[in-house]
């Protein structure tokens, strides 16, 4: 057999000619079945149309149904209908042409610059055709604004006739409105009309009359597809149920034969003009049950039948559900779970599935006793195999074979094995929606009990993973080639730094955030027990650092441990994240400890947060430290140093207390007057309003002035002075603060909303006003435009809500909601349309972008030829890194 | 100014295609001039693309009309970049 390639797909209309010819039955009869249950010749059911039982030969082809592709049939249709698809261009066609001589009508433009008709339509189609060759974009824009300039000639350059407007009655009726009146046109008229119009004239007005004369946009003979693409299902009870397109064309042949039967006996002019009116509308409604202006057609249970037009359709149609994407084999899924004694590099796979998952490995003199091993383990027992193909291409089912022993031992070159996923296996791993290039990476594959797949913490940004019911797929590739694309190109280490932005996008979240910042605190010092003990989390090896403290007993400095990680050429400095407010340093001589230096490897100042190793922190310690130092480095130091800072937080204890949260007396009193004052001064503004003297901002309504006013000048304010009031009465060591501080989780805002108050609630950015008339509800005075009355949660999360206070909450609570809805549909339609448009786009080795056909999108990539996933947030080249690289400080 | 302004957009409308303003000095819009044809022939060469290949830019575009650009021409345009100082494109004169 020899191979063929595709070079390219021309679409076109088929003709009654070509329908007759790819036709290998014509439709005769309306019933389907005989008496005894058996297909009749010549239905919609005609076993010729194509094999349906396994074991039969096509009495057309030959084949067996897996090779029998299905035949065509056909319906020679009483009287010709109208293509629901064309009706669009059929109208246009019509109105373009003379309804007498069928000729293009030419704009009087056109025939003043060329002399006559003739000579114009000549001339035009020189200029199209040469212009197609070059710019066919161009030419069908010619094309179209000639077409669309024709439809306003209103008499025929060619033969003078008149020419009338026509009507299109959605969705198959065309009318003509001549001054006689409103006349219908049948679509044999309409057929007629068409056939008339010369090819050329069609060629300027953009069709291809060898691949699409009008006239067949007008059925005469309608194909009746084969069996196969509308295959009938047996249910349990034995009864055949058939596909909506058999139960289409069984309408369409009936309604075919009724006007078949009207017309032959010479019935009245209304009886067949109903007759064609109903072949129409199952015509119609085979190629698209929707369509607008008609009635749904629908099952016998009210199910609405499928057209051709939704089997292609939208998200479940073929093109999206079947083409773009697939279910596939050698894949699963299941729920995830956090591991962090996994590498970020691992994810976990339960033993259930890795019994299930296959690899085919090759037997070599290498490998045979291992793979020996598997097959006499089985498909049961994992490590084993669940099937074994022979050099002669046979599939043995080692569920089935008796003796794996001997099967064993028979082994050798040439064999190969499908053999159970084992530890240190590559396998992509995928979180949807998958919305850039880190939600399907690679992962070596650790097999571990339980069923959920486990990942490390670090690789939930990436993916956007959490652990609330999340679900994950993982697929295991097949060959050589695609397990070397996954190792050297998708491994999770290989990720660390994002394309979408300068910087690490796998990195610090949470307890590794709050244990990095406890052990980097001055004030941890650690015992030789301990400090052994947080080296091996990390599984160290080696010896201990002098301890930075000798008496009254030998302590070392979290700071000690962590320097022990980095290379010993590395040189940082940046301010912390808790370097805010009254902690701000911005240099070394810091107080605080909120600024980091770390000199040739040795981290001497600053506690270590999210700026120094959180994730998509650009510009961090972190950052540099894999940029310079390589993936590998930066995979090292979380598989071993985020270890110690989950260590450290066991030893000590993190959490949170309610302690944490509530305020003393005093503070509570505090806030409670800041409170009442800013309900008075919103009282005053009421007042002013009231009372006229308030004057309107430029541009703005009195009212939307008093509003701003309360909103902004008063109780945005209350808010913000009660946090800090919080704030001041909290200890540094709390635990919420800490969080806070350090980026860890959570904001002052949360504190506040905790401890404090929880402030005005909005919703669109104005204070809540709508529900009863002229109140939120009837807690309150009609007109009361008082602070309370429009939202302001007095109360904190601790001290509890009011039920009035809970409303006000619950009604600014749904925005949020409402909006992510909104915003992830609109943003995935976004996504899809900018992928379908790009996804061709491609690097050539010049550096150029350049679409699939050739031509030029960028002279050079992103026109600087950078890589961002190698240039620094935004920046090409940062010379103060490098500076700072060498000198060890920045300029 | 914008009396001026408003007297002119009123004139560039009957006269249609010239405008008596130079939209060069706005900051937005970047240089923009016609390469010269062997200079032309050079860059396709480098670039190893037909004419057509080229981003297109339209007869009708107000930058290709100030310079007096015609279809077939190739157009230089001189953008400035937050990340690479200067960047220069060319794009290929199409009618309409
Ligand atoms: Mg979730
Ligand atoms: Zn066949
Ligand atoms: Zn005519």
């Amino acid at each position: 057999m020899s191979d063929y390639m595709i070079e390219k797909i021309k679409f076109g209309i088929l003709s009654p000619d070509e329908i007759r010819k790819m036709s290998v039955v014509q439709i005769i009869s309306k019933d389907l079945f005989d008496d005894d249950g058996v297909p009749l010749k010549n239905s919609i059911m005609d076993p010729r149309l194509g094999v349906i039982e396994p074991g039969q030969r096509c009495e057309i082809c030959g084949n067996t149904m897996r090779e029998c592709p299905g035949h065509f049939g056909r319906l020679e249709l009483a009287r010709p209908v109208i293509h629901v698809g064309f009706v669009r261009h059929i109208h246009e066609i019509l109105r373009a042409t003379c309804r007498n001589c069928g000729r293009f009508k030419v704009p009087s433009s056109y025939i003043e610059r060329y002399g006559d008709p003739e000579k114009a339509v000549e001339e035009i189609y020189r200029i199209y055709t040469k212009m197609k060759k070059r710019w066919p974009l161009l030419a069908k824009r010619l094309a179209n604004t000639l077409k669309k300039e024709a439809m306003k000639v209103s008499q025929c350059p060619f033969c003078g006739a008149k020419q009338y407007k026509i009507r299109l009655e959605k969705p198959t009726s065309f009318f003509e409105e001549s001054e006689e009146g409103n006349l219908k046109l049948t679509p044999i008229d309409i057929r007629q009309r068409l056939e008339r119009v010369p090819d050329k004239d069609l060629e300027i007005m953009g069709y291809d009359p060898k691949e699409a004369r009008p006239e067949w946009m007008i059925i005469t003979v309608l194909p009746i597809p084969p069996l196969t693409i509308r295959p009938s299902i047996i249910l349990e009870t034995g009864a055949r149920a058939e596909d909506d397109l058999t139960h289409k064309l069984a309408d369409i042949v009936r309604a075919n034969e009724k006007l078949k039967e009207a017309l032959e006996t010479g019935a009245p002019n209304i009886i067949v003009e109903d007759a064609w009116e109903l072949l129409q509308y199952h015509i119609t409604t085979y190629f698209d049950s929707e369509t607008p202006g008609v009635p749904v057609a629908k099952q016998r249970y009210g199910r609405p039948l499928k057209g051709l037009v939704q089997r292609l359709k939208g998200k479940e149609g073929r093109f999206r559900g079947n083409l773009s994407g697939k279910r596939v084999d050698f894949s699963s899924r299941t729920v995830i779970s956090p591991d962090p004694y996994l590498s970020i590099n691992e994810v976990g796979v339960p033993v259930d599935v890795a019994k299930i998952l296959t690899v085919p490995e090759r037997v070599t003199p290498w490998n045979v006793e291992r793979l020996r091993e598997y097959v006499i383990n089985g498909p049961f027992k994992w490590p084993g195999a669940n099937y074994v193909i022979t050099p002669d291409g046979r599939r043995l089912d080692l569920r089935f074979v008796k003796d794996r022993k001997a099967l064993a031992q028979e082994l050798g070159p040439g064999w190969i094995v499908e053999r159970h996923l084992d530890n240190g296996d590559i396998v992509l791993f995928n979180r949807q929606p998958s919305l850039h290039r880190m939600s399907i990476m690679g992962h070596i594959v650790r097999v571990l009990p339980g069923r959920a797949f486990r990942l490390h913490l670090a690789v939930c940004p990436p993916y956007n993973a959490d652990f609330d019911g999340d679900e994950m797929n993982l697929h295991v590739p097949q060959n050589e080639e695609a397990r070397t694309e996954a190792r050297v190109l998708m491994l999770v280490q290989k990720q660390i730094l994002s394309p979408r932005y300068g910087g690490p996008i796998i990195g610090g979240i949470q307890d590794y955030i709050s244990g990095a910042y406890v052990l980097s605190s001055k004030t941890t010092l650690l015992t030789k027990e301990e400090v052994i003990d947080l080296l091996s989390a990390a599984g160290y090896i080696g010896p201990i650092p002098e301890p930075a403290v000798l008496s009254p007993k030998r302590y070392w400095t979290g700071k000690q441990i962590i320097s022990m990680f980095l290379p010993e050429d590395f040189n940082y400095r940046g301010a912390a994240k808790v370097s805010s407010g009254k902690l701000a340093c911005n240099d070394y001589e810091c107080f605080w400890d909120s600024y980091i230096v770390v000199k040739k490897g040795k981290l001497l100042l600053g506690v270590l947060d999210k700026k120094a190793i959180g994730s998509q922190e650009p510009e961090s310690l972190y950052h540099f430290l894999v940029r310079e130092y390589g993936d590998e480095v930066g995979r090292e130091f979380i598989d071993k140093v985020f270890r110690i800072f989950i260590k450290v937080l066991e030893k000590r204890g993190f959490t949170m207390t309610l302690e944490d949260i509530s305020l003393p007396n005093e503070a509570k009193a505090e806030i409670k007057r800041l409170l009442n004052e800013s309900f008075e001064k919103v009282h005053e503004l009421i007042n002013r309003y009231r009372s006229g003297e308030l004057e309107p901002e430029p541009g703005r309504t009195l009212e939307e002035t008093l509003e701003i006013k309360i909103m902004e000048d008063v109780l945005r304010n209350a808010r913000e002075m009660s946090g800090e009031i919080a704030v001041k009465y909290m200890d540094l060591f709390n635990n919420v603060f800490i969080m806070a501080r350090t980026g860890a989780r959570g904001s002052t805002l949360n504190i506040t909303q905790m401890a404090a108050t929880l402030g005005q609630q909005s919703i669109r950015g104005a204070r809540i006003s709508r529900g009863f008339r002229d109140r939120y509800t009837a807690h309150f005075k009609p007109g009361d435009l008082g602070a309370k009355a429009r939202g302001f949660v007095e109360n904190s999360f601790v001290e509890g809500l009011t039920p009035t206070e809970m409303f006000f909450h619950a009604a600014g609570g749904r925005e949020g909601l409402v909006d992510t809805a909104v915003r992830t549909s609109q943003s995935g339609y976004m996504q899809r349309r900018l992928i379908n448009a790009l996804q061709d786009l491609y690097v050539e080795y010049d550096l150029s972008v350049r679409s699939i056909e050739g031509s030029m999108v960028q002279i050079i990539y992103g026109e600087d030829g950078i890589d961002p996933m190698k240039g620094i947030h935004e920046k090409s080249v940062d010379i103060d890194r490098l500076i700072e690289r060498v000198a060890g400080h920045r300029l | 100014m914008s009396e001026t302004k408003s007297r002119k957009s009123k004139s560039s409308k009957s006269q249609s295609a010239s405008y008596s303003f130079d939209i060069f000095k706005h900051e937005l819009v970047p240089k923009h001039e016609i390469v010269p044809i062997d200079e032309a022939v050079e860059i396709l060469k480098r670039l190893g693309v037909k004419p057509e290949d080229l981003p297109w830019i339209r007869a009708s575009d107000p930058a290709v009309r100030a310079i007096g650009g015609k279809p077939g021409d190739i157009i230089r345009v001189i953008r400035k970049s937050p990340t690479a100082g200067e960047v220069v494109v060319y794009r290929y004169v199409i009618p309409g």
